[in-house]
């Protein structure tokens, strides 16, 4: 998926999905734009005559860059910060190739708009770690042409070679001591060409990429003054809540609102569709206090008759069942009836379960809309601007460009607001189209949000493994039984075969060589919709293939860390990986042979998204609970961007991932209906229940940089069992864990 | 609906708004505050933490009609507060956020903390803080802040 191979240089450059234009604006600063061109590409140096008519605001939804006469730089980001950072790390990247002042930079969210699609993916969103994959380039080029311009106004004012003139901090000198900033040269800046070919900097003379640069939101987000989507707050907006059916599907057969009308406050009681062609009652009222009470006073008779009602213990049984036989093949070398020679004695087989989970980011989901007949505005944490933008402009019939998408800062995400069929947005855009010119904000509460669905899928894995007179395994067979995410959305065409791969990556694509191997995978229809959750299919491959290893590890009697060395194919491909390995095991060697009575040391390692993590967790158990004491994580990401957002991912990062562990760590279904409500049954994480320290170790690397914001998920807990079983003498294949 | 006078981060303020309406809300639409958050409206997550007469409290469950004459302090007065100041900078300092949305919430819970505990321990941390929620994880490098601030208000 990325260009994991490419080493960071200072390469000229060109820009090979559009050109870039530049204009003066209204207040005399600079506005450098990136213009997609659908029928050309190859549009570097065209004349003037031939550009695209000029933008006519201050800021069209095309700009990256501009520069304020009072020297301000502001940066546009394209896609949503949620949390990971790209809100400091895109800006850093383009003001290092400009020499921008750091302190004078500002960052901005970007609306939809096409110019601002992801580089790979084509469409504008976060997903696949890749944001700052794809978009490094990108945002260099950006920076190196806008400065390329500032010195050649510069240059032209004093009558030199641009080559004699040098730049920091928003400043040109020239070469007799003359100094310009770079908000005086502006406005000349924007009438000098864009260079079709611009050199960028060696890693060397990097001023900010790989160095320690804190976020540009902390102060905003530590004093309550950052404004998330939730605290949006438009003259005479409305509030709308939804009660939606208690089966995923079902309808509204009838309902009476004469209670919910009665509370003041309350403008209007309307049926809306939902998700899966269910409907549900939308209340809309002055304030979500009022919207909420009335909701509650709702009779609402619903329509289950068409739609089926899931139950987790039966869907275990029939995943358990399905596992038994051979899916579609996601992978196979060797002889696959290897395994069934193995005599018994070397057989080994284990399975495992894993529950539906949600996301329940802290910002409960939320869109506001406001139709105004032939056109509308929309302010949304969108993870898919895209889509969502596109799902409102089909609900209000509205062409998208008559659509005004504002993407909001988002209080977390981890794949819930990468929703394909953009359904909060279309309920949304449901509700306000009965409110033309009121911009109506629909809340979703908590316990419509942990009943609400979108989950990661639940999960059995089952392993056949013989194991070889030298202690390795000769034979695999692995079948896992997982829902299909991609499967009915817009992303279907990215399964080969039948087979979605993030229900088996992590084990298909293993770095583990066994030379006899076969992955198969059953993808069931359930009525419960499912979504991509922070790391996806990793999330339980990494923890069947860790904790595999470790146990195959103990029953050969090898050390674990030398046992997944010997295991580890030669392939350069794995070279990340095993940087890691070797990192963790340098830095966790000391604490680790000097471990207090009744703790335990649990290792894992797993590459995801192009980043090789390896992990080293001390466990003792505490109150029937894995205790964490401390935790050493060694990461390989290429050249770290912004190492301290790259420490301060994986030292959270890596707890997100015990969301799967905590004994409440699940969702379930009987007779159709999620059993859970609240924080109070759904319990993620909490202080406690984190490790108390993380000590976070980058292997040092010029290559490509690869994804932050999804790698450190998958490996503590896998890590925390192996502890827990050496502790316990017990294995533990079932998730959440219950006890210990 | 009801009159109520409020005693917000010093101001008096008037409210007008059904009994049952819980302080968050008072706070966040009709006072327009939205520094508090709302994460869970039934007490179990801490994004909506005010202190109440000093106490940290979750403000989602407390109805305007029970607060009687007792002061309320928000996250919007933390810069004027000197351990608020310092926790605020603490946060800063060691780069604690990440989405950023719980964290109102645990600074308003830690300046508690601080208040009547200057040198918290670990165990203390996980007392008064155990019940904020932080969906990203951002656990180890809250307690260190809080560790920090400690420091620094010596």
């Amino acid at each position: 998926m990325t260009n994991s191979k490419t080493k960071v240089e200072g390469l000229s450059s060109t820009s090979r999905r559009g050109f870039l234009r530049a204009t003066a604006t209204a207040a005399g600063g600079l506005l450098v734009s990136l213009y997609l061109n659908k029928h050309t590409t190859a549009q570097e140096g065209v004349k003037p005559s031939q550009l695209p008519p000029p933008p006519k605001k201050d800021f069209p939804p095309d700009a990256f860059v501009r520069v304020t006469p009072d020297n301000k730089v502001v940066i546009q980001v394209n896609r949503l910060e949620f949390g990971q950072g790209v809100h400091t790390a895109l800006p850093l990247i383009l003001a290092d190739e400009l020499d921008a002042d750091w302190s004078q930079v500002v960052a901005e969210l970007a609306p939809a708009a096409d110019v601002y699609k992801d580089p790979l993916f084509g469409i504008q969103m976060v997903g696949g770690s890749g944001s700052i994959a794809h978009s490094f380039q990108q945002y260099r080029e950006l920076g190196a042409k806008t400065r390329a311009m500032l010195v050649a106004a510069a240059a032209a004012r004093w009558n030199v070679a641009p080559d004699k003139c040098r730049t920091e901090a928003s400043v040109v000198r020239g070469p007799a001591g003359q100094s310009l900033k770079y908000g005086e040269l502006a406005a000349e800046a924007a009438r000098q060409p864009v260079p079709a070919t611009v050199r960028l900097k060696e890693p060397s003379e990097f001023k900010l990429i790989g160095k320690q640069v804190k976020r540009l939101d902390s102060r905003a987000k530590c004093d309550g003054s950052l404004k998330f989507g939730l605290d949006l707050d438009l003259p005479g907006m409305l509030v709308a809540v939804v009660a939606r059916p208690p089966v995923f599907g079902a309808k509204v057969k009838s309902f009476d609102d004469g209670e919910a009308r009665k509370v003041e406050g309350v403008r209007e009681v309307f049926e809306i569709p939902v998700t899966r062609g269910g409907t549900g009652v939308a209340v809309v009222a002055d304030k979500y206090w009022t919207a909420k009470r009335a909701r509650d006073l709702l009779r609402i008779e619903w329509d289950e008759t068409s739609v089926a009602r899931e139950d987790s213990t039966k869907l275990f049984e029939q995943y358990r069942q399905l596992a038994r036989t051979a899916g579609l093949s996601a992978a196979a070398r060797g002889d696959a009836k290897a395994i069934e020679r193995v005599a018994p004695a070397d057989l080994f087989v284990a399975e495992y379960e894993f529950p539906y989970l949600s996301h329940s980011p802290m910002e409960p989901l939320n869109t506001t809309v406001r139709f105004d007949g032939d056109a509308a505005e929309v302010w949304a944490g969108s993870q898919f601007q895209t889509f969502d933008h596109a799902a409102v402009a089909e609900v209000l019939s509205l062409k998208p460009e008559r659509v005004t998408f504002h993407t909001e800062m988002a209080g977390g995400g981890f794949g819930r607001r990468a929703v394909p069929d953009s359904h909060v947005q279309r309920e949304a855009a449901s509700i306000a189209k009965r409110f033309k010119g009121t911009p109506v904000k629909l809340v979703w509460s908590r316990e419509d949000d942990v009943r609400g669905g979108y989950y990661r899928p639940m999960h059995v894995h089952r392993v056949e493994i013989g194991v070889g007179p030298d202690g390795l395994p000769n034979a695999w067979r692995h079948v896992v039984v997982g829902q299909s995410i991609l499967a009915d959305t817009p992303f279907a065409m990215m399964m080969k075969d039948g087979v979605d791969s993030s229900t088996v990556e992590g084990v298909n694509d293993t770095h583990y060589w066994v030379p006899n191997f076969a992955v198969s995978v059953h993808h069931p229809k359930v009525n419960v919709p499912v979504l991509w959750w922070r790391s996806v299919g990793h999330t339980h491959s990494a923890f069947v293939m860790e904790t595999l290893i470790e146990e195959l590890a103990m029953r050969a009697k090898v050390d674990p860390l030398a046992y997944r060395r010997r295991l580890i194919k030669p392939e350069p491909e794995a070279k990340k990986l095993l940087a890691a390995l070797d990192l963790m095991d340098e830095k966790s060697a000391a604490w680790r042979n000097s471990l207090p009575k009744g703790h335990a040391v649990g290792f894992a390692c797993h590459e995801s998204f192009g980043t090789g993590v390896a992990c080293a967790a001390e466990v003792s158990i505490r109150n029937n609970r894995p205790w964490i004491h401390r935790v050493t994580v060694a990461v390989n990401c290429g050249l770290a961007v912004n190492p301290l957002t790259v420490e301060s991912q994986f030292q959270a990062g890596v707890s997100f991932g015990l969301s799967q562990l905590m004994a409440g760590g699940r969702v379930t279904l009987k007779d159709g209906r999620v059993e859970q409500r609240n924080f109070d049954r759904y319990v993620p994480p909490y202080m406690p229940d984190a490790p108390v320290t993380v000590d976070v170790h980058i292997v040092p690397s010029a290559e490509a940089p690869t994804g932050c914001g999804e790698p450190p998920v998958p490996v503590l807990s896998p890590a925390v069992v192996n502890a827990l079983s050496k502790l316990t003498g017990k294995r533990y294949r079932t998730l959440p864990l219950v006890e210990v | 609906m009801a009159k109520y006078q409020l005693n917000v981060n010093g101001e008096r303020r008037e409210v007008s708004v059904d009994p049952s309406t819980p302080l968050l809300w008072v706070l966040r639409e009709d006072l327009k505050m939205t520094g508090t958050k709302f994460g869970c409206g039934v007490s179990a997550c801490g994004a909506c933490t005010v202190h109440v007469a000093g106490v940290a409290t979750r403000s989602c469950v407390l109805p305007v009609a029970l607060l009687g004459e007792r002061p309320v302090v928000t996250i919007e007065a933390m810069a004027n507060d000197p351990v608020g100041r310092a926790v605020q900078d603490a946060w800063v300092e060691r780069d604690v956020v990440q989405c950023g949305y719980c964290q109102s919430g645990q600074i308003m819970s830690a300046v508690a903390l601080l208040k009547q505990t200057p040198k918290p321990s670990d165990v203390n941390i996980d007392e008064s803080l155990g019940g904020n929620l932080c969906r990203c994880a951002t656990y180890v490098r809250i307690r260190e802040a809080v560790h920090l601030a400690a420091q620094k208000l010596k």
